[in-house]
């Protein structure tokens, strides 16, 4: 019986492995792109997962194996290659493909709630409180005197009970 | 607090709640994979490129101006440049001028073998083995309808295939439009 079980959880380890095994990575995409000089390597990895496949919408061109998505590794790759800049590469991509080709996109007016959004609502949030706190403490009350005597009463009921 | 104060606060919340529900409800219709083209406004890119038919003889960004016209980006292995094919077609024997950029195809035979089966709507054949001239169009996909005015500058991208709805709408409009403006400036040209 037990035997059994551990034979099925090790064919289920041993399945499991090979199909992760055979998945393909990303890290496959990227073995033909050999660079001398480690600094523009390391440009090439920013670049490559910070530009956005335009035609798969949520991957950038290191993940996807889109073609078009080689192409602008192609393209990125003998642009670094040849001594460009990152700002340069992500400037010849925005300027094909727009905005949507990068992921960090650029502040301008239709993009501004996205940035201040968050901060606005924080604020409005802040001077709702304070509002409201401005408004009680103008609204306290003051106790009769005829009050002032049952709270007393009921605060020396309170004492006896807890004494006992 | 001054009562009709007191109502615009309390209504303010509402009033957010249904712009948000009209900004997602736009959002559910709206199509994320069509792209507005970087290019608009901006002359085509300069480009030297050869042609379909015959690989000696080359084209440049020369042949996309002149007249109003479209730019179709096309390939065999597209179904989608199939299923439009018959519409440009008929386009073009109304008298649109379409200028064909065959996409990064299998062959270039493939593509001469479906233009004779199929008809040839397009004034001029561009071939684009390695897609260097869609890149530089921001070409993400096939089809992908460019329309180009007299100039030479993008003026509209359409994604996706082109066929009778899209011709009454914005792309058929702007192109209409974009014809007579043109025919205007040319018998003006001739009054001179």
């Amino acid at each position: 019986m037990i035997s059994e079980m551990v034979r099925i959880v090790l064919t289920a380890t041993v399945l499991m492995a090979t199909l992760l095994l055979s998945m393909p990575s990303s890290a496959q995409n990227l073995e033909a792109y050999q660079f001398d000089e480690p600094a523009q390597e390391a440009i090439f990895k920013e670049l490559i997962n910070e530009l956005r496949c335009p035609k798969c919408q949520n991957q950038s061109i290191a993940d996807s194996n889109a073609e078009l998505a080689r192409d602008l590794r192609d393209r990125t790759y003998f642009m670094v290659k040849e001594g460009a800049t990152k700002q340069e590469v992500i400037d010849f991509m925005v300027a094909r493909y727009g905005d949507f080709v990068h992921y960090q996109p650029p502040v301008t007016f239709v993009t501004s709630i996205l940035w201040w959004g968050p901060i606005a609502v924080l604020a409005i949030g802040g001077l709702v409180i304070v509002f409201r706190v401005r408004q009680q403490r103008s609204a306290e009350v003051e106790l009769s005197d005829e009050e002032r005597q049952r709270l007393a009463a009921l605060q020396s009921q309170a004492k006896k009970d807890e004494e006992r | 607090m001054n009562k009709g104060w007191r109502w615009v606060v309390l209504l303010l919340p509402l009033i957010a709640f249904v712009v948000l529900v009209g900004f997602l409800l736009r959002g559910l219709f709206s199509d994320p994979t069509e792209l507005s083209s970087a290019l608009v406004g901006k002359p085509v890119p300069q480009f030297t490129v050869p042609d379909l038919y015959q690989p000696e003889r080359s084209h440049t960004q020369a042949v996309l101006t002149g007249e109003p016209m479209l730019l179709n980006v096309w390939a065999t292995w597209c179904p989608t440049c199939r299923a439009e094919h018959e519409y440009l077609n008929k386009l073009a024997a109304e008298g649109v001028a379409i200028v064909g950029l065959n996409y990064k195809d299998d062959s270039r035979d493939k593509a001469v073998n479906w233009l004779n089966t199929l008809g040839d709507p397009y004034t001029v054949n561009l071939f684009d083995a390695t897609g260097s001239v869609a890149l530089e169009l921001g070409v993400y996909g096939a089809p992908e309808t460019f329309l180009i005015d007299a100039q030479g500058h993008v003026r509209y991208r359409h994604v996706g295939d082109v066929n009778e709805r899209v011709w009454r709408g914005e792309l058929g409009e702007r192109y209409r439009a974009l014809r007579q403006e043109f025919a205007a400036s040319a018998s003006e040209e001739q009054s001179k």
